[in-house]
């Protein structure tokens, strides 16, 4: 037998890990059609029979107002599984069970995993669960998805509403006469009319219209326009009368009497207490400290920054291995292959800005496994709790706070897994403008940039400069995300009800299956695409390449230089070609042939179409008081911000430049007649808020869905860094600095 | 039992739903978790800033702001 099994259920329900103890590995993510909800698919085989089994997203109902409910729903109704694995915690069932109610009402066949059978004992409850399989008519399986206990039960129990094709009962809650009326009326009208009946339940399609689903609403409104205005019709009666007489409406009451059930339910011998049901639990006493108005903030801060040192400081290793792999490859590739422009794109091009991105991976990794901690036990929940009345006051949410710490809130991190960190956010709007907003911290790679223009300009006040540049980034992230929640991502801020689940240990393997699925699809997804645009920049900074007459003077003032020594020096560059044991004079004439060999790929670089733009831009970039140089360096900074020093460096004709001899190119920047203290700073505006690197613009594309949005950030933060730097450069200006 | 707005309970006073005003995408949201009259809720405690505040019923912590609590109605015990 070959069928699909859907698991649905609450948040915190335990649906992951009973799926994870299912599917084990043989799971695959991807998105639901069209939306940025992740679809989680995995095979479960038992006697020979083969189980495709699809996650869905939890929900507390199946509403058409967030998107994972319409996206559960839709998945229910247009996929029609063979059976619901309705996952249900026992210790929270009066609440869980409300979801339950709308799958069966919705006529979908329903099997219940009665799971965390085992907490619930322990806290006090127990639960016939024969009793409430007869009461709601489906069957009832006690589960501990940790252990795995009662799973082949509960898909042998699933197998057994498989084979039962149609012989289903259907329930029909009462929901007070005023409302059974009105539904009697419209079900009679949406059979005679035969009124989409061909995808939904007529009792279903009802209850819809008189919950005032918009998403039903606007189809019936498609379909059928008249039929849709009589439903409408009836339930404009119906709220009318409710409004006169008891002044409530229609989906109030439903909710209410769907509850009275529930609990009329349970208090048919279902469930039985013993001891205080509100009682604190081992959970309510961690958070009595953990949540502490003094000490909650302290521990909150001490856990952040323990994450943040976890991921930055444990990935160094595992970064300089994969950083080493790609110069390996690149060594080989450079040993082996003959000279030529082929042999510097793959190296420049694909291994360079291949690994770049790949080099990201450890990091992303070790970020992902400690959020997945963080999100799995519970503490997620707390850090949005206590900080949510910061972030909204800006239009984001509490969760938001994890986004911009990764991403370089405490100076130093990614906005990569930033903007994927953005995923534990449930509410569209926030989510969007957190991830816009995160790019503005002050990431590992713009950090240099910085050290060299502070050490270069202001290096009295070193320690105090870099706390003012983090405190900036904050302030600008933060202003703009309150900027784009009045203007472009304008609405009212997505319901703060939010559940703090009891804190639980994480399941290892939980944690394992997390953080692999999303660096995988980081692998996917920035790997291909990377490959391309690094093969674009790079095209971009070669041609159209000096033409010959130029690289012959070079050549011509290499040949004078050789000439003028004796053969025996001249010729001693060459044989050690690292540049050791030379004698002084052979040293000096080595030094003479890298400064030729910097103007020449100065001028190479001034001749490419990276180069033209940077130039072409000075007109523009004068009036924040930057030159060419600076904007080839920062053109370059938007395939990585690592790209900024470096071309700073061949730009400013210093020769090779490696990260020991930063000190030199700022000595030199502080010496340069065409740079003072006002146009560093004005660089450090800009570099802090311009367009993101283009890994970080791909995943902003992906996690907002849309390539509108990804060309949004680019555009619009290199306009805001243009107007803040310049403003910063001319007045400075006129204040004589 | 006097009946109070939400935001003006005190912490680990306890209650039971009287009404729920608010309609639409909030209104659903807090009934879906269970906030419809009749539910029995304890105040548990609020955030470091006072605001959301959090709830204890039917055996799980819940939390709002304030601002979506001020929605609901409740007939506190003392």
């Amino acid at each position: 037998m070959e069928a699909m099994i859907a698991l649905a259920g609450n948040p915190n329900c335990g649906k992951t890990t009973l799926f994870n103890s299912l599917t084990g590995a043989r799971q695959h993510v991807g998105n639901y059609p069209g939306v940025t909800v992740e679809k989680k698919e995995g095979i479960y085989r038992l006697n020979g029979h083969r189980f495709n089994i699809v996650d869905l997203p939890g929900t507390y109902s199946l509403t058409a107002y967030s998107l994972e409910e319409v996206v559960a729903r839709d998945f229910l109704i247009n996929e029609k599984p063979g059976v619901v694995i309705n996952i249900v915690d026992a210790s929270n069932l009066e609440r869980n069970l409300y979801l339950t109610l709308q799958f069966i009402e919705m006529g979908m066949p329903v099997c219940i995993a009665l799971n965390m059978i085992d907490m619930a004992y322990s806290r006090g409850i127990k639960i016939d669960h024969e009793a409430l399989s007869r009461l709601l008519g489906v069957p009832v399986v006690p589960t501990m998805a940790r252990s795995g206990q009662g799973k082949e039960d509960l898909i042998r129990a699933a197998r057994q509403v498989l084979e039962k094709e149609g012989g289903r009962t259907e329930l029909k809650i009462s929901y007070g006469p005023d409302i059974d009326v009105g539904l009697d009326r419209m079900e009679a009208i949406i059979r005679e009319a035969d009124f989409m009946t061909d995808t939904y339940p007529s009792r279903w399609l009802a209850l819809k219209y008189m919950e005032s689903d918009e998403q039903i609403r606007c189809l019936g409104k498609q379909r059928d326009a008249q039929t849709a205005e009589k439903l409408e019709g009836i339930v404009q009666e119906v709220a009318n009368h409710l409004q006169l007489t008891i002044d409530s409406f229609p989906e109030a009451i439903i909710a209410d009497y769907r509850y009275g059930y529930i609990r009329s339910v349970l208090k048919q011998g279902v469930i039985s207490y013993s001891g205080d049901r509100n009682r604190l639990f081992v959970s309510d006493k961690i958070d009595k400290v953990v949540v502490n108005r003094f000490a909650g903030p302290l521990i909150m801060l001490g856990v952040l920054l323990g994450l943040y040192h976890f991921t930055f400081t444990y990935s160094e290793v595992p970064v300089a291995w994969t950083e080493a792999m790609f110069g390996w490859l690149g060594g080989m590739v450079d040993t082996y292959m003959s000279d030529g422009l082929l042999k510097s794109m793959i190296i420049s091009g694909v291994i360079d800005g291949v690994g770049g991105v790949l080099g990201f991976v450890p990091l992303i990794m070790f970020m992902f496994f400690g959020i997945a901690i963080l999100e799995d036990s519970g503490y997620l929940a707390r850090v949005a709790f206590m900080l949510d009345r910061v972030f909204r006051t800006f239009g984001l949410h509490g969760s938001s706070v994890m986004a911009f710490i990764v991403s370089g809130g405490i100076a130093g991190g990614c906005a990569v897994p930033g903007v994927m960190a953005t995923r534990t956010l449930k509410s569209p709007r926030e989510r969007l403008a957190t991830l816009l907003t995160v790019p503005f911290m002050n990431c590992g790679a713009k950090l240099p940039v910085f050290a060299l223009l502070v050490a270069a300009f202001f290096a009295e006040k070193e320690a105090l400069m870099m706390f003012a540049i983090t405190i900036v980034s904050w302030i600008g992230a933060l202003l703009v995300a309150k900027l784009l929640r009045t203007t472009v991502i304008k609405g009212a801020s997505t319901p703060f009800v939010m559940e703090l689940p009891p804190y639980r240990l994480p399941t290892f393997k939980g944690l394992l299956i997390h953080t692999w699925e999303r660096t995988w699809q980081y692998i996917k997804k920035a790997g291909t695409v990377i490959l391309g645009i690094s093969i674009i920049l790079f095209a971009l900074m070669t041609f159209p390449r000096l033409p010959t007459d130029q690289t012959a003077v070079f050549d011509a003032q290499r040949e004078a230089l050789r000439a003028a020594q004796p053969a025996s020096i001249a010729s001693e560059p060459d044989a050690a070609a690292d540049g050791t044991d030379l004698s002084e004079a052979a040293r000096a004439v080595h030094l003479q042939l890298l400064k030729i060999e910097a103007a020449e790929a100065e001028a190479a670089l001034r001749h490419s179409i990276a180069g033209r733009v940077g130039t072409g831009l000075e007109t523009l970039s004068r009036w924040a008081g930057l030159d060419w140089r600076t904007n080839i360096a920062l053109v370059g900074g938007f395939a990585a911000k690592e790209v900024i020093v470096a071309t700073l460096g061949t730009a400013y004709s210093l020769g090779a430049v490696d990260p020991e001899e930063s000190r030199s190119l700022s000595e030199t920047l502080a010496r340069s007649p065409q740079w003072r203290p006002l146009t560093a700073l004005s660089l450090i505006i800009f570099v802090m808020f311009y367009a993101p690197c283009f890994v970080s613009l791909v995943c902003i594309v992906r996690e907002a869905g849309s390539w509108k949005w990804g060309l949004f950030s680019m555009v619009f933060n290199t306009i805001l860094a243009f107007t803040l730097s310049v403003a910063v450069f001319q007045v400075g200006r006129l204040a004589g600095f | 039992m006097p009946r109070v707005n939400m935001r003006q309970m005190r912490s680990k006073q306890s209650g039971t739903i009287a009404a729920i005003t608010a309609a639409g995408e909030l209104g659903r949201r807090i009934r879906d978790m269970g906030l419809v009259p009749g539910t029995r809720i304890t105040v548990q405690g609020r955030a470091p800033l006072y605001d959301p505040v959090a709830l204890r019923l039917m055996g799980f912590t819940l939390t709002l702001r304030n601002s979506e609590a001020d929605y609901i109605d409740v007939e506190v015990d003392d």
